[in-house]
């Protein structure tokens, strides 16, 4: 659980962070009518950061990375995408999206479509690229993700960890700026987990920005540059993945650490 | 054989033993018989049970439809024709088929311009039903329905024309400025089609209909299947936009808009067709200015439409609830708006599940378009149970009439459950 099985050194050379701020949440709540979700969160990520968030089930993780991209609404607070502030503005909020990727946990690829027209239905509607050029791109990053030769399937007819490699190639044909994650192995079998671990770690590698909720610890120490850990709505800790694992500082961090470390 | 017995051990084959037919009892017809109807004793009484119940049907039905008389003027004349036999009448059929199909009053010499226009919504209709066609087809269904109403209603080409380049304005208008603001364009296209509409029927002559190419027939005179026929696929057609447009409009955020939808559906759904087809023909006048002479197939077809459009929209909202949650966030999260999230992800999706649904309503609405005939519209039933019962030559001919229109409906229907299940086959894409 804690060693991510890889069976490469990791090129650290272009996981670069710069001084440009990707996204800045300051004093952001959420509450579910009157449940409290999000309690006063702060948050800078620049640009080129690997930031994994943790935490216990309910913690708020997913709804964090769900307010980044208007799939959840805050009611208070500021929240700020790449130079954009995400307000009830509808045309900020499709410009936001269309710079931001997601991936899910259910990959929630279109099921009416092929693989293809999977990776080139945002490109062409939202980004008016020419058909060729839309489908040119998206085998580019099939043949990323290590699947071209199931451009023509459909998604049912692909296992899951395929489903989800499919799920990062359609966002990346966005060229997005930032990409989250949201838990997006939790519904695959071990060994697919790893092929969509490898992929993840290869867009790390080309010094993509990253959000990602997941409970792989592996993951979090090799690749993320800052783990957050975050219990009942807020932030708890958050650390160099290092200092996080070998040194946590608060008590729910520890006591959370030997539970998913211990077995 | 000897050497097998005393050499049990080495054994060689001395001939191929050649290929033989299985027993008598397990191969052809005969297996087939044991395995399907004669299996153990419940399944043989019950086979034989059913064949005596289809002797007994066949056996008085068969008769009655091989002794047949087609070509006699009157029930009288059948009856001396089949003299004390059993036998249908169904010269009643052969005498009485034009007004069948187009009723009793529509101009003998004109029936060719319906029967066109039937051909004519073949080559229309197919490139919706069958998305495989060239797209380029769909042209002509877009022509089609003006086309149609100048065919059937006759009079004067400008008035269909109008027509055509008031929705064209109108379409034209909304591209414009749709993309913008979806209500100024919206609301701005109803205005255009209506600024055209008026002026256009001010520029088409009085009287200009009679001495036009095709004689005008009023709608008063059209009858027969022809007028179910016509009533079911203008119905159909206009109520699938508006279902869906109430089903979106019913889940949509804004409280207006969803509390129009809700009324609208809860209200046409509570209600009997048949009131509101009451309503199409007395009242209805009291809405439109005393002037106005609102044509009174379009007000049936708007009170079917409504109708129908409520029970659409209910089958699609569940082809819409039956989405997971995923499919919306994932188009949202690429950063489709709502009308390309709606029509590229969500509504192909829903319509697929909801196909059955749909079909089952359309069937529905087929057959109710004969409920017209209370509002002593003469459709085929209509014809029946007015002008050709009440006749002295075929008063009685009951079995006959009815079971022919039972068979043209039963074609059409059939019909359109089988493509429904080929549509179904069709899109099937999840491979389960």
């Amino acid at each position: 659980m804690s060693e991510l099985a890889l069976d490469r050194e990791i090129d650290r050379t272009k996981m670069q962070v710069s001084d440009e701020v990707a996204i800045q949440i300051s004093n952001m709540n959420k509450w579910y009518g009157t449940f409290h979700v999000l309690r006063d969160i702060n948050l800078t990520v620049n640009r080129g950061e690997r930031i994994v968030i943790a935490g216990p089930s309910g913690s708020g993780k997913s709804t964090l990375i769900r307010c980044l991209n208007a799939l959840e609404e805050h009611q208070a607070g500021n929240i700020i995408v790449d130079g954009t502030e995400l307000s009830n503005d509808l045309k900020n909020i499709d410009k936001i999206r269309s710079e931001v990727g997601m991936v899910f946990q259910h990959f929630n690829l279109f099921p009416h479509l092929t693989i293809l027209e999977n990776c080139t239905l945002a490109p062409i509607w939202v980004r008016k690229t020419p058909k060729k050029e839309a489908e040119e791109r998206a085998m580019h990053f099939l043949e990323k993700v290590k699947i071209p030769e199931q451009a023509d399937k459909y998604p049912g007819q692909l296992s899951g960890g395929q489903q989800q490699r499919v799920a990062i190639a359609r966002s990346l044909c966005m060229m997005p700026r930032i990409m989250l994650f949201d838990e997006p192995t939790s519904a695959l079998d071990p060994e697919m987990i790893k092929e969509v671990l490898d992929t993840m770690i290869e867009l790390a590698e080309e010094g993509m920005t990253m959000l990602c909720v997941t409970h792989e610890m592996g993951f979090a120490r090799q690749v993320a540059n800052r783990v957050i850990f975050m219990d009942a709505g807020q932030i708890v800790e958050q650390n160099e993945p290092e200092e996080f694992f070998n040194n946590p500082k608060s008590e729910r961090t520890k006591l959370f650490l030997s539970q998913i470390l211990g077995h | 054989m000897t050497d097998q017995t005393q050499n049990s051990v080495a054994f060689v084959a001395e001939s191929i033993i050649p290929e033989s037919p299985p027993p008598a009892r397990e191969r052809g017809i005969v297996k087939w018989l044991r395995a399907n109807l004669f299996s153990n004793v419940t399944n043989s009484i019950l086979t034989l049970a059913t064949l005596w119940l289809l002797y007994l049907v066949l056996s008085s039905t068969l008769p009655w439809i091989f002794n047949g008389v087609w070509t006699t003027s009157s029930l009288n004349e059948c009856r001396e024709v089949l003299d004390g036999k059993v036998g249908a009448c169904f010269s009643v059929l052969t005498e009485r088929w034009n007004q069948l199909l187009y009723g009793f009053k529509y101009p003998y010499d004109s029936y060719w311009r319906p029967n066109l226009a039937l051909v004519l919504l073949l080559v229309a209709i197919a490139p919706v039903l069958f998305f495989d066609l060239p797209r380029k087809m769909l042209a002509f269904t877009v022509i089609y329905p003006f086309l149609a109403f100048w065919l059937i209603w006759g009079g004067t080409l400008m008035a269909p024309i109008v027509a055509f380049v008031g929705f064209a304005a109108a379409a034209a208008f909304f591209q414009h400025f749709g993309k913008g603001s979806f209500a100024l364009g919206f609301f701005g296209a109803i205005v255009v089609a209506f600024a055209v509409w008026i002026l256009g029927g001010m520029l088409i002559p009085e009287g200009a209909s009679e001495n036009a190419m095709l004689s005008p027939v009023p709608s008063r005179d059209l009858g027969g299947f022809m007028l179910n026929l016509m009533l079911g696929v203008t119905c159909v057609s206009l109520s699938l936009p508006l279902g869906i447009a109430l089903a979106l409009g019913r889940q949509s955020d804004m409280p207006l808009i969803k509390w129009v939808c809700v009324v609208f559906i809860e209200f046409v759904r509570g209600v009997p067709l048949i009131t509101l087809l009451f309503v199409a023909s007395v009242m209805l006048s009291y809405f439109f200015p005393p002037e106005s002479t609102v044509d009174l197939f379009l007000r049936v077809v708007i009170m079917i439409t409504m109708f129908s459009s409520a029970y659409i929209a209910e089958v699609i909202r569940g082809g819409l609830a039956a989405l997971p949650k995923g499919q919306y966030e994932a188009a949202d999260s690429l950063g489709l708006d709502y009308p390309q999230a709606m029509r590229l992800i969500i509504l192909p999706q829903a319509l697929k599940i909801s196909i059955p649904g749909i079909v089952n309503v359309a069937v529905g609405l087929f057959k109710d378009t004969t409920l017209v005939s209370v509002i002593s519209m003469f459709d085929l039933v209509g014809m029946i149970r007015g002008p050709i019962l009440a006749s002295t030559e075929w008063n009685g001919v009951y079995w006959e009439l009815l079971g022919a229109a039972a068979a043209l409906f039963f074609v059409v229907c059939y019909g359109i459950s089988q493509y429904s299940q080929w549509l179904e086959r069709r899109l099937a894409t999840d491979h389960r």
